[in-house]
Protein backbone atom coordinates (compact mmCIF):
# COMPACT_ATOMS: atom_id res chain seq x y z
CA UNK A 1 0.00 0.00 0.00
CA UNK A 2 1.23 3.73 -0.48
CA UNK A 3 2.18 5.73 2.57
CA UNK A 4 0.13 8.43 0.97
CA UNK A 5 -2.88 6.70 1.23
CA UNK A 6 -5.52 8.07 3.56
CA UNK A 7 -8.58 6.09 3.30
CA UNK A 8 -9.13 3.14 0.83
CA UNK A 9 -12.95 2.07 -0.17
CA UNK A 10 -12.80 -1.62 -1.39
CA UNK A 11 -16.08 -2.17 -3.29
CA UNK A 12 -18.38 -1.81 -0.87
CA UNK A 13 -22.21 -2.75 -0.63
CA UNK A 14 -24.68 -0.82 1.92
CA UNK A 15 -28.03 -1.65 2.65
CA UNK A 16 -30.88 0.04 4.63
CA UNK A 17 -33.35 -1.86 6.95
CA UNK A 18 -31.56 -5.17 5.30
CA UNK A 19 -33.97 -4.48 1.99
CA UNK A 20 -33.09 -1.49 0.49
CA UNK A 21 -29.48 -1.20 -1.21
CA UNK A 22 -28.39 2.22 -1.80
CA UNK A 23 -23.91 1.44 -2.70
CA UNK A 24 -23.96 -1.60 -5.55
CA UNK A 25 -20.06 -2.18 -5.19
CA UNK A 26 -18.36 1.25 -4.60
CA UNK A 27 -14.53 1.70 -4.35
CA UNK A 28 -12.53 4.72 -4.19
CA UNK A 29 -9.51 6.08 -2.56
CA UNK A 30 -8.46 9.35 -1.20
CA UNK A 31 -4.55 10.28 -0.68
CA UNK A 32 -3.31 12.53 2.12
CA UNK A 33 -3.40 16.19 1.91
CA UNK A 34 -5.60 15.97 -1.09
CA UNK A 35 -9.68 17.25 -2.10
CA UNK A 36 -11.55 14.54 -3.64
CA UNK A 37 -14.67 15.44 -4.75
CA UNK A 38 -17.80 13.10 -5.39
CA UNK A 39 -19.95 14.50 -7.86
CA UNK A 40 -23.68 12.78 -8.82
CA UNK A 41 -27.53 13.58 -9.37
CA UNK A 42 -29.90 12.99 -6.66
CA UNK A 43 -30.36 9.69 -5.22
CA UNK A 44 -26.57 8.55 -6.41
CA UNK A 45 -25.47 7.46 -3.26
CA UNK A 46 -22.86 10.33 -2.46
CA UNK A 47 -24.22 10.84 1.05
CA UNK A 48 -24.74 7.27 1.79
CA UNK A 49 -20.70 6.53 0.82
CA UNK A 50 -19.76 9.70 3.29
CA UNK A 51 -21.89 8.04 6.25
CA UNK A 52 -20.41 4.64 5.57
CA UNK A 53 -17.30 5.75 6.13
CA UNK A 54 -18.56 8.45 9.52
CA UNK A 55 -19.95 5.60 10.53
CA UNK A 56 -23.25 7.23 11.01
CA UNK A 57 -25.03 4.49 8.98
CA UNK A 58 -26.01 2.69 12.00
CA UNK A 59 -28.42 5.29 13.86
CA UNK A 60 -30.14 5.48 10.71
CA UNK A 61 -30.33 1.85 10.20
CA UNK A 62 -28.24 0.91 7.50
CA UNK A 63 -25.03 -1.51 7.24
CA UNK A 64 -21.94 -2.15 5.13
CA UNK A 65 -22.75 -5.60 3.60
CA UNK A 66 -19.79 -5.82 1.63
CA UNK A 67 -16.21 -4.55 1.09
CA UNK A 68 -14.23 -3.18 3.04
CA UNK A 69 -12.92 0.89 4.16
CA UNK A 70 -9.53 1.13 5.23
CA UNK A 71 -8.41 4.24 7.10
CA UNK A 72 -4.64 4.41 7.74
CA UNK A 73 -4.37 0.51 7.43
CA UNK A 74 -7.51 -0.43 9.86
CA UNK A 75 -10.89 -1.71 8.88
CA UNK A 76 -13.33 0.74 9.98
CA UNK A 77 -16.28 0.09 8.03
CA UNK A 78 -17.67 -1.32 11.40
CA UNK A 79 -17.19 0.91 14.11
CA UNK A 80 -18.91 2.64 16.10
CA UNK A 81 -19.40 6.81 15.40
CA UNK A 82 -17.47 7.35 18.52
CA UNK A 83 -14.33 5.19 17.82
CA UNK A 84 -14.14 6.94 13.85
CA UNK A 85 -14.50 10.32 15.21
CA UNK A 86 -11.67 9.82 17.47
CA UNK A 87 -9.28 8.64 14.35
CA UNK A 88 -10.10 12.13 13.02
CA UNK A 89 -12.97 11.69 10.49
CA UNK A 90 -15.47 14.24 10.87
CA UNK A 91 -18.52 14.73 8.99
CA UNK A 92 -20.58 17.60 7.86
CA UNK A 93 -24.00 16.60 7.55
CA UNK A 94 -26.14 18.24 4.67
CA UNK A 95 -28.42 21.32 5.16
CA UNK A 96 -26.60 22.45 8.14
CA UNK A 97 -27.49 20.93 11.22
CA UNK A 98 -26.67 23.50 14.08
CA UNK A 99 -27.57 23.25 17.75
CA UNK A 100 -30.26 25.71 17.65
CA UNK A 101 -30.79 26.75 21.16
CA UNK A 102 -27.10 26.78 21.48
CA UNK A 103 -25.41 30.02 21.01
CA UNK A 104 -22.52 29.76 18.53
CA UNK A 105 -19.54 29.88 20.84
CA UNK A 106 -21.23 26.80 22.40
CA UNK A 107 -21.59 25.33 18.70
CA UNK A 108 -18.08 25.61 18.14
CA UNK A 109 -17.07 24.13 21.23
CA UNK A 110 -19.09 20.79 20.58
CA UNK A 111 -16.66 19.88 18.45
CA UNK A 112 -14.06 19.63 20.82
CA UNK A 113 -16.27 16.30 22.06
CA UNK A 114 -13.40 14.28 20.73
CA UNK A 115 -10.74 15.57 22.72
CA UNK A 116 -12.73 16.15 26.32
CA UNK A 117 -10.59 17.98 29.01
CA UNK A 118 -7.71 19.38 25.99
CA UNK A 119 -7.32 23.28 25.94
CA UNK A 120 -9.38 24.60 23.08
CA UNK A 121 -8.74 28.01 22.51
CA UNK A 122 -6.43 28.36 19.69
CA UNK A 123 -8.95 26.03 18.16
CA UNK A 124 -11.14 28.83 18.77
CA UNK A 125 -9.06 31.24 17.80
CA UNK A 126 -8.39 29.43 14.35
CA UNK A 127 -11.51 29.08 13.21
CA UNK A 128 -12.79 32.69 14.12
CA UNK A 129 -9.81 33.41 11.72
CA UNK A 130 -11.29 31.60 8.88
CA UNK A 131 -14.57 32.55 9.77
CA UNK A 132 -14.41 35.82 10.05
CA UNK A 133 -18.58 36.72 10.19
CA UNK A 134 -18.58 34.59 13.22
CA UNK A 135 -16.85 36.72 15.66
CA UNK A 136 -19.64 39.24 15.94
CA UNK A 137 -22.10 35.99 16.60
CA UNK A 138 -20.07 34.67 18.92
CA UNK A 139 -23.25 35.05 21.57
CA UNK A 140 -26.39 34.76 19.45
CA UNK A 141 -28.11 31.42 19.28
CA UNK A 142 -27.33 29.87 16.47
CA UNK A 143 -31.16 29.12 15.41
CA UNK A 144 -31.25 32.86 14.84
CA UNK A 145 -28.03 33.05 12.16
CA UNK A 146 -28.30 33.40 8.70
CA UNK A 147 -27.89 30.31 6.21
CA UNK A 148 -24.41 31.50 5.49
CA UNK A 149 -23.35 31.47 8.86
CA UNK A 150 -24.83 28.55 9.67
CA UNK A 151 -22.79 26.56 6.69
CA UNK A 152 -19.26 28.45 8.16
CA UNK A 153 -20.62 27.57 11.71
CA UNK A 154 -21.08 24.09 11.09
CA UNK A 155 -17.83 23.57 9.28
CA UNK A 156 -16.06 25.66 11.49
CA UNK A 157 -17.26 23.19 14.20
CA UNK A 158 -16.22 20.16 12.26
CA UNK A 159 -12.80 22.62 12.29
CA UNK A 160 -12.65 22.30 16.24
CA UNK A 161 -12.47 18.67 16.13
CA UNK A 162 -8.71 18.81 14.38
CA UNK A 163 -10.01 16.37 11.47
CA UNK A 164 -7.56 14.43 9.68
CA UNK A 165 -10.37 14.19 7.15
CA UNK A 166 -12.89 16.29 6.54
CA UNK A 167 -16.12 14.86 4.89
CA UNK A 168 -18.37 17.37 3.42
CA UNK A 169 -21.53 16.99 2.34
CA UNK A 170 -23.08 19.51 -0.16
CA UNK A 171 -21.11 22.64 1.58
CA UNK A 172 -22.99 24.85 -0.89
CA UNK A 173 -26.22 24.02 -0.64
CA UNK A 174 -29.37 27.19 -0.58
CA UNK A 175 -26.60 29.79 -0.75
CA UNK A 176 -25.74 32.64 -2.79
CA UNK A 177 -23.42 32.39 -5.43
CA UNK A 178 -21.02 34.94 -3.80
CA UNK A 179 -21.37 33.35 -0.50
CA UNK A 180 -20.36 29.78 -2.54
CA UNK A 181 -17.38 30.98 -3.69
CA UNK A 182 -16.18 32.16 -0.32
CA UNK A 183 -17.19 29.41 1.32
CA UNK A 184 -14.90 27.28 -1.00
CA UNK A 185 -12.13 29.53 -1.27
CA UNK A 186 -12.21 28.83 2.37
CA UNK A 187 -11.92 25.45 1.81
CA UNK A 188 -9.28 25.12 -0.45
CA UNK A 189 -7.41 27.57 2.34
CA UNK A 190 -8.08 25.37 4.94
CA UNK A 191 -6.66 22.29 2.83
CA UNK A 192 -3.62 24.02 1.76
CA UNK A 193 -2.87 25.76 5.18
CA UNK A 194 -3.82 22.95 7.71
CA UNK A 195 -3.23 19.58 5.63
CA UNK A 196 -6.59 18.45 6.28
CA UNK A 197 -7.79 16.08 3.62
CA UNK A 198 -11.05 16.95 2.64
CA UNK A 199 -13.80 14.18 0.98
CA UNK A 200 -16.16 17.26 -1.04
CA UNK A 201 -19.35 15.98 -1.97
CA UNK A 202 -21.26 18.54 -4.45
CA UNK A 203 -24.02 19.07 -7.06
CA UNK A 204 -22.31 22.52 -7.92
CA UNK A 205 -19.82 20.39 -10.28
CA UNK A 206 -18.48 23.67 -11.64
CA UNK A 207 -17.06 25.34 -8.21
CA UNK A 208 -15.91 21.36 -6.85
CA UNK A 209 -13.84 20.68 -9.98
CA UNK A 210 -12.46 23.97 -9.68
CA UNK A 211 -10.21 23.20 -6.27
CA UNK A 212 -10.27 19.22 -6.12
CA UNK A 213 -7.42 17.58 -7.13
CA UNK A 214 -9.12 14.32 -7.64
CA UNK A 215 -12.72 13.62 -8.66
CA UNK A 216 -15.52 11.02 -9.09
CA UNK A 217 -18.82 10.70 -10.47
CA UNK A 218 -21.75 8.48 -9.23
CA UNK A 219 -24.62 7.16 -10.66
CA UNK A 220 -27.03 4.57 -9.09
CA UNK A 221 -25.15 3.52 -6.28
CA UNK A 222 -21.83 3.27 -8.32
CA UNK A 223 -18.61 5.36 -9.13
CA UNK A 224 -19.15 5.37 -13.01
CA UNK A 225 -16.22 7.57 -13.63
CA UNK A 226 -12.98 8.84 -11.69
CA UNK A 227 -9.88 11.42 -12.96
CA UNK A 228 -8.48 14.01 -12.06
CA UNK A 229 -10.28 17.10 -11.71
CA UNK A 230 -8.88 19.15 -14.21
CA UNK A 231 -9.38 15.85 -16.66
CA UNK A 232 -12.65 15.41 -15.50
CA UNK A 233 -14.03 19.00 -16.56
CA UNK A 234 -12.48 18.69 -19.87
CA UNK A 235 -14.70 15.11 -20.00
CA UNK A 236 -17.78 16.03 -22.88
CA UNK A 237 -19.84 14.03 -20.45
CA UNK A 238 -18.87 15.45 -17.32
CA UNK A 239 -19.48 18.71 -19.58
CA UNK A 240 -22.76 18.35 -20.60
CA UNK A 241 -24.66 16.35 -17.52
CA UNK A 242 -22.72 18.59 -14.81
CA UNK A 243 -21.59 21.43 -15.80
CA UNK A 244 -24.00 21.96 -18.48
CA UNK A 245 -21.33 23.79 -20.48
CA UNK A 246 -21.13 21.44 -23.13
CA UNK A 247 -23.54 23.18 -25.89
CA UNK A 248 -21.42 25.65 -27.78
CA UNK A 249 -24.25 27.21 -29.76
CA UNK A 250 -25.73 24.74 -32.32
CA UNK A 251 -29.28 23.72 -30.64
CA UNK A 252 -29.41 20.01 -30.26
CA UNK A 253 -32.28 17.80 -30.96
CA UNK A 254 -34.34 16.20 -28.58
CA UNK A 255 -33.31 12.92 -29.04
CA UNK A 256 -29.28 13.88 -27.85
CA UNK A 257 -31.29 15.63 -25.13
CA UNK A 258 -32.20 12.50 -23.52
CA UNK A 259 -29.71 12.30 -21.36
CA UNK A 260 -30.74 9.19 -19.32
CA UNK A 261 -30.45 6.78 -22.26
CA UNK A 262 -27.17 8.10 -22.65
CA UNK A 263 -25.98 7.90 -19.19
CA UNK A 264 -26.59 4.02 -19.38
CA UNK A 265 -23.23 3.69 -21.39
CA UNK A 266 -21.82 4.36 -18.23
CA UNK A 267 -22.71 1.44 -16.30
CA UNK B 1 -47.98 40.07 58.53
CA UNK B 2 -45.84 37.74 61.06
CA UNK B 3 -47.91 34.64 59.84
CA UNK B 4 -47.70 36.03 56.31
CA UNK B 5 -43.33 35.89 56.23
CA UNK B 6 -43.96 32.19 58.45
CA UNK B 7 -45.57 30.99 54.79
CA UNK B 8 -43.74 33.26 52.28
CA UNK B 9 -40.09 31.34 53.78
CA UNK B 10 -41.97 27.68 54.35
CA UNK B 11 -43.54 28.49 50.65
CA UNK B 12 -39.36 29.09 49.36
CA UNK B 13 -37.96 26.45 51.08
CA UNK B 14 -40.71 23.88 49.55
CA UNK B 15 -40.39 25.50 46.57
CA UNK B 16 -36.39 24.85 46.40
CA UNK B 17 -37.26 21.10 46.96
CA UNK B 18 -39.33 21.13 44.04
CA UNK B 19 -37.28 22.98 41.66
CA UNK B 20 -34.54 20.54 42.67
CA UNK B 21 -37.02 17.23 42.43
CA UNK B 22 -37.61 18.98 38.85
CA UNK B 23 -34.53 19.05 37.94
CA UNK B 24 -34.11 15.81 37.26
CA UNK B 25 -37.01 15.39 35.64
CA UNK B 26 -35.87 17.96 33.28
CA UNK B 27 -32.14 16.32 33.13
CA UNK B 28 -33.74 13.24 31.57
CA UNK B 29 -35.99 14.89 29.18
CA UNK B 30 -33.38 17.72 27.78
CA UNK B 31 -30.85 14.83 26.96
CA UNK B 32 -33.25 12.12 25.63
CA UNK B 33 -37.15 13.29 25.52
CA UNK B 34 -38.02 11.00 27.72
CA UNK B 35 -40.89 11.97 30.86
CA UNK B 36 -39.48 9.86 33.39
CA UNK B 37 -42.94 8.70 35.71
CA UNK B 38 -40.37 6.69 37.89
CA UNK B 39 -39.71 10.20 39.20
CA UNK B 40 -41.17 9.59 42.83
CA UNK B 41 -39.52 6.17 42.84
CA UNK B 42 -36.12 7.35 42.43
CA UNK B 43 -36.91 10.22 44.99
CA UNK B 44 -38.27 7.62 48.00
CA UNK B 45 -34.92 5.07 46.70
CA UNK B 46 -32.54 8.47 47.59
CA UNK B 47 -34.99 8.46 50.79
CA UNK B 48 -34.62 4.99 51.89
CA UNK B 49 -30.96 4.57 51.13
CA UNK B 50 -30.10 7.44 53.26
CA UNK B 51 -32.40 5.66 55.83
CA UNK B 52 -29.76 2.90 55.22
CA UNK B 53 -26.66 4.25 55.90
CA UNK B 54 -27.90 6.75 58.42
CA UNK B 55 -30.14 4.38 60.94
CA UNK B 56 -29.44 1.02 59.87
CA UNK B 57 -25.72 1.04 59.60
CA UNK B 58 -25.19 3.09 62.16
CA UNK B 59 -23.23 5.63 59.99
CA UNK B 60 -21.95 9.38 61.08
CA UNK B 61 -24.29 11.50 59.22
CA UNK B 62 -22.23 13.51 56.77
CA UNK B 63 -20.99 10.13 55.57
CA UNK B 64 -24.14 8.62 55.21
CA UNK B 65 -25.13 11.21 53.10
CA UNK B 66 -21.90 10.99 51.01
CA UNK B 67 -22.51 7.64 50.36
CA UNK B 68 -25.96 7.86 49.76
CA UNK B 69 -25.18 10.46 46.75
CA UNK B 70 -22.41 8.42 45.47
CA UNK B 71 -24.76 5.37 45.92
CA UNK B 72 -27.49 6.83 43.80
CA UNK B 73 -25.68 8.28 41.08
CA UNK B 74 -24.00 4.96 40.29
CA UNK B 75 -27.98 3.85 40.72
CA UNK B 76 -28.74 6.31 37.68
CA UNK B 77 -26.04 4.55 35.68
CA UNK B 78 -27.29 1.08 36.62
CA UNK B 79 -30.80 1.99 35.22
CA UNK B 80 -29.18 3.80 32.13
CA UNK B 81 -26.92 0.46 31.25
CA UNK B 82 -29.82 -2.43 32.43
CA UNK B 83 -33.12 -0.73 31.07
CA UNK B 84 -32.75 1.80 29.13
CA UNK B 85 -29.47 1.23 26.99
CA UNK B 86 -31.14 -1.91 25.47
CA UNK B 87 -34.41 1.00 24.04
CA UNK B 88 -31.83 2.75 21.76
CA UNK B 89 -33.64 3.43 18.99
CA UNK B 90 -36.81 2.20 19.94
CA UNK B 91 -39.88 4.21 19.57
CA UNK B 92 -39.95 7.07 22.48
CA UNK B 93 -43.54 6.09 23.64
CA UNK B 94 -41.15 2.36 24.40
CA UNK B 95 -39.41 4.10 26.59
CA UNK B 96 -41.91 6.26 28.66
CA UNK B 97 -43.65 2.83 29.06
CA UNK B 98 -40.60 1.45 30.38
CA UNK B 99 -40.40 4.01 32.95
CA UNK B 100 -43.87 3.18 34.05
CA UNK B 101 -42.82 -0.75 34.62
CA UNK B 102 -39.57 0.92 36.35
CA UNK B 103 -41.83 2.82 38.61
CA UNK B 104 -44.24 -0.18 39.59
CA UNK B 105 -40.84 -2.26 39.93
CA UNK B 106 -39.13 -0.08 42.74
CA UNK B 107 -42.23 0.83 44.58
CA UNK B 108 -42.77 -3.21 44.99
CA UNK B 109 -39.15 -3.92 45.91
CA UNK B 110 -38.97 -1.07 48.22
CA UNK B 111 -42.10 -2.50 50.15
CA UNK B 112 -40.80 -5.68 50.22
CA UNK B 113 -37.46 -4.29 51.90
CA UNK B 114 -39.19 -1.78 53.84
CA UNK B 115 -42.78 -2.28 54.24
CA UNK B 116 -45.58 0.69 53.97
CA UNK B 117 -45.01 1.70 57.40
CA UNK B 118 -43.25 5.69 58.55
CA UNK B 119 -40.02 5.68 58.96
CA UNK B 120 -37.53 8.83 60.79
CA UNK B 121 -34.44 9.75 60.78
CA UNK B 122 -32.83 10.69 63.99
CA UNK B 123 -33.37 14.21 64.32
CA UNK B 124 -29.84 15.60 63.51
CA UNK B 125 -30.14 19.18 61.73
CA UNK B 126 -28.16 20.81 64.60
CA UNK B 127 -30.84 23.47 66.29
CA UNK B 128 -28.37 26.55 65.12
CA UNK B 129 -30.06 26.40 61.77
CA UNK B 130 -33.18 27.80 63.40
CA UNK B 131 -34.13 31.12 62.47
CA UNK B 132 -36.33 33.19 64.45
CA UNK B 133 -37.68 36.60 64.21
CA UNK B 134 -39.82 38.21 66.92
CA UNK B 135 -42.67 35.37 66.38
CA UNK B 136 -41.77 33.82 62.92
CA UNK B 137 -39.79 30.68 63.53
CA UNK B 138 -38.54 28.77 60.49
CA UNK B 139 -37.78 25.06 61.51
CA UNK B 140 -34.20 23.87 60.55
CA UNK B 141 -35.37 21.48 57.86
CA UNK B 142 -36.92 24.56 55.71
CA UNK B 143 -33.65 26.16 56.11
CA UNK B 144 -31.47 23.31 55.16
CA UNK B 145 -33.62 22.89 52.38
CA UNK B 146 -33.44 26.14 51.41
CA UNK B 147 -29.72 25.86 51.37
CA UNK B 148 -29.16 22.77 49.53
CA UNK B 149 -31.89 23.93 47.10
CA UNK B 150 -29.79 27.11 46.04
CA UNK B 151 -26.46 25.03 46.17
CA UNK B 152 -27.21 22.58 43.83
CA UNK B 153 -29.34 24.23 41.50
CA UNK B 154 -26.85 27.06 41.25
CA UNK B 155 -23.96 24.23 40.62
CA UNK B 156 -25.80 22.27 38.26
CA UNK B 157 -26.67 25.61 36.38
CA UNK B 158 -22.84 26.15 36.00
CA UNK B 159 -22.26 22.88 34.85
CA UNK B 160 -24.97 23.22 31.89
CA UNK B 161 -23.76 26.86 30.95
CA UNK B 162 -20.27 26.44 30.94
CA UNK B 163 -18.64 23.13 31.36
CA UNK B 164 -18.11 21.01 27.91
CA UNK B 165 -19.84 17.86 29.44
CA UNK B 166 -22.66 20.43 30.14
CA UNK B 167 -22.31 21.73 26.70
CA UNK B 168 -22.28 18.17 25.37
CA UNK B 169 -25.75 17.32 27.35
CA UNK B 170 -27.20 20.29 25.90
CA UNK B 171 -25.79 19.50 22.09
CA UNK B 172 -27.02 16.30 22.20
CA UNK B 173 -30.69 17.32 23.29
CA UNK B 174 -30.70 19.50 20.57
CA UNK B 175 -29.86 17.76 17.23
CA UNK B 176 -28.64 14.17 18.43
CA UNK B 177 -27.27 13.16 14.64
CA UNK B 178 -25.13 16.31 14.60
CA UNK B 179 -23.61 15.73 18.17
CA UNK B 180 -23.38 11.93 17.02
CA UNK B 181 -20.95 13.45 13.82
CA UNK B 182 -18.96 15.74 16.21
CA UNK B 183 -18.06 12.21 17.74
CA UNK B 184 -20.06 13.46 21.21
CA UNK B 185 -20.54 10.34 23.22
CA UNK B 186 -24.49 9.77 23.34
CA UNK B 187 -25.06 6.66 25.39
CA UNK B 188 -22.73 7.63 27.78
CA UNK B 189 -24.87 11.96 27.96
CA UNK B 190 -27.93 9.49 28.71
CA UNK B 191 -25.90 7.43 31.27
CA UNK B 192 -24.73 10.95 32.65
CA UNK B 193 -28.22 12.33 32.47
CA UNK B 194 -30.12 9.36 34.65
CA UNK B 195 -26.48 9.54 36.99
CA UNK B 196 -27.39 13.14 37.76
CA UNK B 197 -31.57 13.15 38.16
CA UNK B 198 -31.37 10.15 40.55
CA UNK B 199 -28.34 12.39 42.64
CA UNK B 200 -30.91 15.34 42.82
CA UNK B 201 -33.80 12.99 43.07
CA UNK B 202 -32.00 11.52 46.54
CA UNK B 203 -31.16 14.81 47.63
CA UNK B 204 -34.80 16.07 47.68
CA UNK B 205 -35.97 12.80 49.04
CA UNK B 206 -33.77 13.24 51.65
CA UNK B 207 -35.34 16.47 52.18
CA UNK B 208 -38.62 15.29 51.94
CA UNK B 209 -37.75 12.68 54.43
CA UNK B 210 -37.10 15.00 56.85
CA UNK B 211 -40.19 16.84 56.68
CA UNK B 212 -42.36 14.41 56.83
CA UNK B 213 -41.02 11.30 57.51
CA UNK B 214 -40.19 8.21 55.08
CA UNK B 215 -43.09 6.59 53.68
CA UNK B 216 -43.39 4.43 50.61
CA UNK B 217 -46.30 6.16 49.37
CA UNK B 218 -46.26 9.32 50.55
CA UNK B 219 -42.59 9.75 48.98
CA UNK B 220 -43.56 8.49 45.41
CA UNK B 221 -46.59 10.26 45.27
CA UNK B 222 -44.57 13.48 45.59
CA UNK B 223 -42.76 12.70 41.92
CA UNK B 224 -46.65 13.68 40.58
CA UNK B 225 -46.05 17.10 41.91
CA UNK B 226 -43.31 17.12 40.03
CA UNK B 227 -45.42 17.22 36.71
CA UNK B 228 -46.62 21.15 37.32
CA UNK B 229 -43.63 22.59 38.35
CA UNK B 230 -42.18 21.14 35.01
CA UNK B 231 -44.95 21.95 32.93
CA UNK B 232 -44.95 25.46 34.34
CA UNK B 233 -41.52 26.04 34.04
CA UNK B 234 -41.19 24.57 30.70
CA UNK B 235 -39.87 21.11 30.36
CA UNK B 236 -36.58 21.76 28.80
CA UNK B 237 -35.37 24.73 31.30
CA UNK B 238 -33.43 24.99 34.25
CA UNK B 239 -34.47 27.66 35.02
CA UNK B 240 -37.76 27.29 34.20
CA UNK B 241 -37.60 24.66 36.88
CA UNK B 242 -36.41 27.00 39.27
CA UNK B 243 -39.17 29.49 38.85
CA UNK B 244 -42.09 26.65 38.51
CA UNK B 245 -40.60 25.43 41.83
CA UNK B 246 -40.72 28.58 43.69
CA UNK B 247 -44.56 29.61 42.59
CA UNK B 248 -45.96 26.14 43.04
CA UNK B 249 -44.36 26.26 46.74
CA UNK B 250 -45.30 29.74 47.60
CA UNK B 251 -48.99 28.90 46.25
CA UNK B 252 -49.02 25.51 48.52
CA UNK B 253 -48.35 27.53 51.11
CA UNK B 254 -50.39 30.07 50.94
CA UNK B 255 -53.39 28.17 49.87
CA UNK B 256 -52.73 25.93 53.10
CA UNK B 257 -52.03 28.69 55.47
CA UNK B 258 -54.91 31.47 54.46
CA UNK B 259 -57.94 29.23 52.49
CA UNK B 260 -57.50 25.70 53.35
CA UNK B 261 -54.71 22.54 53.92
CA UNK B 262 -57.47 20.41 51.82
CA UNK B 263 -57.01 22.98 48.53
CA UNK B 264 -53.67 23.19 49.15
CA UNK B 265 -53.24 20.05 46.48
CA UNK B 266 -55.60 21.24 43.91
CA UNK B 267 -54.30 24.83 43.67
CA UNK B 268 -51.09 24.28 41.98
CA UNK B 269 -52.97 22.60 39.11
CA UNK B 270 -55.78 25.29 38.83
CA UNK B 271 -53.23 27.61 38.18
CA UNK B 272 -51.04 25.52 35.65
CA UNK B 273 -53.85 25.46 33.38
CA UNK B 274 -54.55 28.86 33.71
CA UNK B 275 -50.97 30.02 32.73
CA UNK B 276 -50.97 27.05 30.09
CA UNK B 277 -53.65 28.89 28.82
CA UNK B 278 -51.77 31.82 27.98
CA UNK B 279 -48.49 30.25 27.81
CA UNK B 280 -48.25 26.92 25.70
CA UNK B 281 -45.00 26.51 26.51
CA UNK B 282 -44.67 26.89 30.13
CA UNK B 283 -42.99 30.01 31.26
CA UNK B 284 -39.59 29.32 29.87
CA UNK B 285 -40.12 26.49 27.45
CA UNK B 286 -38.25 26.43 24.51
CA UNK B 287 -40.29 28.33 21.54
CA UNK B 288 -39.74 25.86 18.77
CA UNK B 289 -37.29 28.08 16.92
CA UNK B 290 -38.73 28.43 13.18
CA UNK B 291 -36.52 29.52 10.02
CA UNK B 292 -37.45 29.20 6.53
Amino acid sequence: MEDNLLLQINNISVVYSDVIQVLKGVSLEVKKGQIVSLLGSNGAGKTTTLKAISGLLKPENGKVTEGSIIYQGRPIHNSAPEEITRLGIIQVHEGRQPFKYLTVEENLRVGTATRWGKPYKKDLELVYHYFQPLVARKNRLAGYCSGGELQMLVMGRALMAQPKLLLLDEPSLGLAPFLVREIFEIIKRINEEQGTTIMLVEQNANMALQIAHYGYVMENGKIVMEDEAVKLRENPDVKEFYLGTATSGALKSYKDVKAYKRRKRWL
Amino acid sequence: MEFFFQLMVQGLSVGFLYALAALGFVMIFKSSSVLNFAHGELLAIGAFIFLVFSVRLNLPIPIAFIFTLAGTFALGFIIERLFLRPLIGEALIEVIMLTVGLAAMFKGLLLVIFGGNLFNYPDFLPKGLTIQWGAVVIQPVYVASFIIGIIFLSVFGFFFKYSSQGIYMRSVADNQPAALSLGVHVRRVFALSWAIASLVCALSGIILGIMNGINVHDISVMGLKVFPVVILGGLESIGGAIIGGLIIGLLETFTGGYVSTSLKEVIPFVVLVFILLVKPYGLFGLVEIERV
